[in-house]
């Protein structure tokens, strides 16, 4: 089973960071990197178990995000940095490039808007273009296409190593990360006693990462809430990696004002997603998907680029985003109790991270702490995972190739067990290798898998026979 | 010597891939490689532990992993290239295979390639089940794989979808290793599978429900419950700890998707002419992949006649004739052979097989340019094997149809 990693009762950290997110994960990391003795506390079995589990895994350059917001400052400079620290950390990328496409003379009409506003938002490499030309560097579009902007800048990541690599340089550098661990009640008396599940955790300071229970971490703190979350769904339909010659670039619609719309895009995987919806919901933990709404994703992606009509779908899923009552972040800062919030970080999460985390450690700053960074960072090498770099399959000795579909061999799945932050759950197992991940979804490799993982992960995927459960 | 690895490489070590390796070395072709992407060969019988495989071919019945054993010894000792553990990551348009073993990475070419992945059923996500997305939630395959290999089972009380001879196996599967089916439901109005085998759930005491459908899954974790429609559109929600998704099998038919050798609408599988020959000459296709799907007796039977065609094509340069489709009406869902060619002398298909895509009754028609050569009035089932000779001089004519005529 999972060791317990609780820390000594007595160990005093500098930041105890509540949520273990993409933006929880970053944050950890730039605070080990300043110098700080860092906690990540996570109510899940594993990193990522809410809203960064499900995303578009697009690196965005910002282009439509409201001027002059924080959001748009915090999406570009995590970007930059994405774009900066993504070699040294072995974590591919993919510049795809994308498409704001107009279907209709109304849709074209708000591209004149689109362009301005992303001049006003610093990417130049913006350029309107004729349905025609638009699809002459995307010959798989409908013809249908009235007119398109072209942003340069837009990339495709792989959303769940690169928080993976975000907390495990943390943890190089002395970051503590306790899963399991869901804060009760917090109480600030000169330093921070966070009461959790696993145990009472001391800080000087804290910051609330915790994205669909933002608010009710607020409130565990004893603040007066100044948001409330409210979910919003998002479901998505992934295609065959037989889809991916149709789909080189990042398909996007004219917005609204509530959604972004529904995005067609390559992955780094080499599939072709469909998605996301926007839903609103109360309930925090259950994403499901629906019939109806996956056929309608299915007919939208068929209708803008026909030949997607005839590919298999791989995988279905649904997320949630963690929206308030404003579009804009909710971040608080609260310098009497040395507290920062995160909060209603919806939709440019993976692109902001590392923007929030600089952000994060700005305003830590204000409090009067004062931190040493270490002498060096340790340098370290993530597994790829994506089709633009080399996979373990391609290596000589490589032993046996566990899941077939996605190429993923048995000496990945074993190294992940030994790694420095290892899955805790089947999802976090399938997060860091893609076995499973692919069409068949775990016809051949799901009962390796379950005998491979057993004893190490929250929920077994089996039992012996015979075994009560 | 020539340039070429092999003279034929088969992929796929199932019925089909190693009958054709030794219809090959029977006909005295000298350098032929199976590989399969498994330890060891059997294909999809290593999973099903208790469906009799081997009496036409072998003269005995073997179950599961015993009747790959013996194929691969079959293979063995007629002197086929056996490589297990080897995957095929490409296949170009020449006859040059990417393949990956444990050694690393190659690349293989061959005069011919047969392709012999077979099917898999249909897993949840691909069928677009609403609902949560527990652990649980698994095919037939998967199932068998955890009971055969590593004495595990994924849950006690699964409800199981399905009513095709595959269904049937899990519930038994599920009841061999402690575990007991709370209900089997099958979307069609009646059974897909022939009687006797739908009298099993009645002699084992699991409710079986035609004409009702999955609408939601529920558990947060693991599987908590799952709400079926019944027929009378009543609904009702079962506790559960796992659904088993079983049959709705399609061809593993990935290489071809990702190569420029594509796929048939219909089938999902490559398109061949009677030959067993895709449009690009190098490639040949037999067993399962073809068309989901046939039991293991007739994958080997199939896998044999297009191992002659190929030693008889490769006496000759590929050929450069130009197939003609065969096209029909829906509600038929597909047709093999897909292409026919002229000049076929003996054929590895003397039949069209079709399938239907739902229940359907009324006149099914055969016609070579515009003429009927065939036809029959009846009530059609869907996966349930039907077949129509091809008429001798089928091949000759330009437009190739069948016709069908619904008639309540």
């Amino acid at each position: 089973m999972l060791r317990a990693n609780a820390p000594s009762p007595s160990t005093l950290f500098d930041v105890a960071i509540i949520g273990a997110g993409v933006v929880g994960c970053a944050v950890a990391r730039r605070f080990a990197l300043a110098g700080a003795k860092v906690a990540l506390i996570e109510k899940g079995a594993d990193i990522l178990s809410g809203a960064s589990k499900a995303n578009s895994a697009i690196l965005h350059t910002g282009f439509d995000a409201p001027p002059g917001s924080l959001e748009l400052q915090l999406v570009q400079a995590g970007r930059q940095e994405y774009l900066e620290i993504h070699k040294s950390l072995g974590l591919s990328i993919v510049e795809t490039g994308a498409l704001v496409c107009a279907w209709t003379a109304d849709e074209a009409d708000k591209l004149a808007d689109i362009e301005r506003q992303g001049r006003e938002n610093g990417v130049s490499e913006l350029g309107l273009l004729s349905g025609e030309a638009a699809r002459r560097t995307m010959p798989g579009l409908s013809d249908r296409l009235v007119a398109a902007i072209e942003v340069r800048g837009e990339h495709v990541i792989d959303p769940w190593s690169a928080p993976l690599a975000y907390l495990t340089q943390a943890v190089a550098l002395g970051a503590t990360f306790i899963r399991s661990a869901e804060l009760l009640k917090g109480t600030f008396d000169s330093e921070w006693s966070l009461n959790t599940t696993a145990g009472t955790i001391h800080a000087r300071a804290v910051v609330n990462a915790a994205g669909l229970y933002g608010d009710i971490v607020d409130e565990r703190l004893g603040f007066a809430p100044e948001f409330t979350i409210k979910p919003r769904k998002g479901q998505f339909v992934v295609l065959d990696k037989a889809a991916f010659r149709h789909v080189p670039r990042i398909v996007l619609p004219v917005p609204t004002e509530i959604t972004k719309g529904i995005v067609v895009c390559p992955t780094a995987f080499g599939n072709v997603l469909i998605g996301p919806t926007a839903e609103e919901q109360e309930d925090r933990v259950r994403a499901t998907v629906e019939t109806e709404t996956l056929k309608a994703l299915l007919k939208r992606g068929a209708e803008i680029v026909p030949a997607l009509a005839d590919i298999p779908v791989t995988a279905v899923y649904a997320g949630l985003r963690p929206a308030t009552e404003k579009k804009a972040y909710r971040i608080a800062c609260r310098p009497e109790s040395r507290a920062i919030t995160l909060g209603g970080i919806r939709s440019t999460g993976l692109s902001a991270a590392l923007g929030l985390a600089q952000h994060a450690v700005h305003l830590h700053a204000g409090f009067g702490e004062a931190l040493t960074p270490p002498a060096s960072a340790p340098r370290l090498t993530m597994p790829n995972l994506t089709e633009t770099e080399e996979r373990d399959w391609q290596r000589p000795d490589h032993g046996e190739i566990l899941c077939h579909c996605e190429l993923v061999t048995k000496r990945e799945v074993e190294a992940t067990f030994s790694s420095p932050v290892p899955p805790g759950d089947f999802g976090g197992l399938r997060r860091r290798t893609r076995a499973g991940m692919g069409r068949c979804q775990g016809f051949y490799c799901n009962a390796h898998l379950a005998a491979l993982s057993a004893g190490r992960l929250a929920t077994p995927l089996a039992a012996e026979e015979g075994d009560a459960k | 010597m020539s340039h070429f690895d092999a003279d034929v490489i088969i992929i796929g070590g199932g019925p089909s891939g190693v009958a054709a390796a030794l219809e090959l070395k029977r006909q005295g072709i000298d350098r032929v490689i199976l590989l399969d992407r498994e330890a060891s060969l059997g294909g999809a019988t290593r999973h099903c532990s208790h469906s009799p495989f081997g009496m036409r071919e072998f003269g005995r019945l073997y179950f599961g992993g015993a009747y790959g054993r013996r194929l691969q010894a079959e293979a063995e000792r007629a002197g086929v290239d056996v490589r297990p553990n080897h995957s095929v990551v490409t296949l170009g348009e020449d006859g040059t295979l990417t393949v990956t073993s444990p050694r690393g990475v190659e690349t293989l070419q061959a005069r011919r390639v047969m392709l012999a992945t077979g099917a898999r059923e249909m897993p949840r996500s691909a069928r677009l089940v609403s609902g949560d997305r527990p652990i649980g939630v698994l095919t037939t395959g998967a199932l068998q794989a955890y009971a055969a290999f590593h004495g595990l089972m994924p849950f006690k009380r699964p409800l199981i979808v399905g009513s095709e001879l595959v269904s049937f196996s899990a519930a038994l599967t599920c009841l061999t290793h402690g575990a007991r089916p709370v209900v089997m439901i099958e979307p069609a109005s009646r059974a897909l599978a022939r009687a006797p085998f739908t009298l099993f759930p009645k002699l084992a005491g699991i409710p079986f429900h035609t004409g009702t459908d999955i609408v939601d899954i529920r558990g947060t974790t693991r599987v908590e419950a799952v709400t079926i429609r019944h027929a009378d559109g009543r609904k009702e929600t079962i506790a559960c700890d796992g659904v088993l998704f079983s049959g709705h099998f399609t061809p593993e038919s990935a290489l071809l998707m990702q190569s420029s050798l594509g796929v048939a609408s219909g089938s999902v599988g490559p398109a061949i002419d009677q030959a067993g020959r895709m449009a690009n000459p190098l490639y040949f296709a037999g067993g399962n992949v073809l068309r989901a799907i046939e039991t293991g007796g007739w994958a080997f039977r199939e896998g044999r006649g297009v191992g002659a065609a190929i030693a008889t094509d490769l006496a000759r340069s590929p050929t450069t004739g130009v197939p003609v489709p065969v096209s029909f009406d829906a509600p038929v869902k597909l047709v093999v052979p897909n292409l026919l060619r002229r000049g076929e002398a003996e054929p590895a298909f003397r039949d069209f097989q079709l399938r239907f895509l739902r229940p359907a009754r009324g006149r099914l028609t055969l016609e070579c340019d515009g003429r009927a050569v065939w036809g029959r009035v009846g009530a059609w089932w869907p996966e349930r094997r039907i077949l129509v000779p091809i008429p001798p001089h089928a091949a000759e004519a330009g437009h190739i149809h069948f016709r069908f005529e619904e008639q309540g």
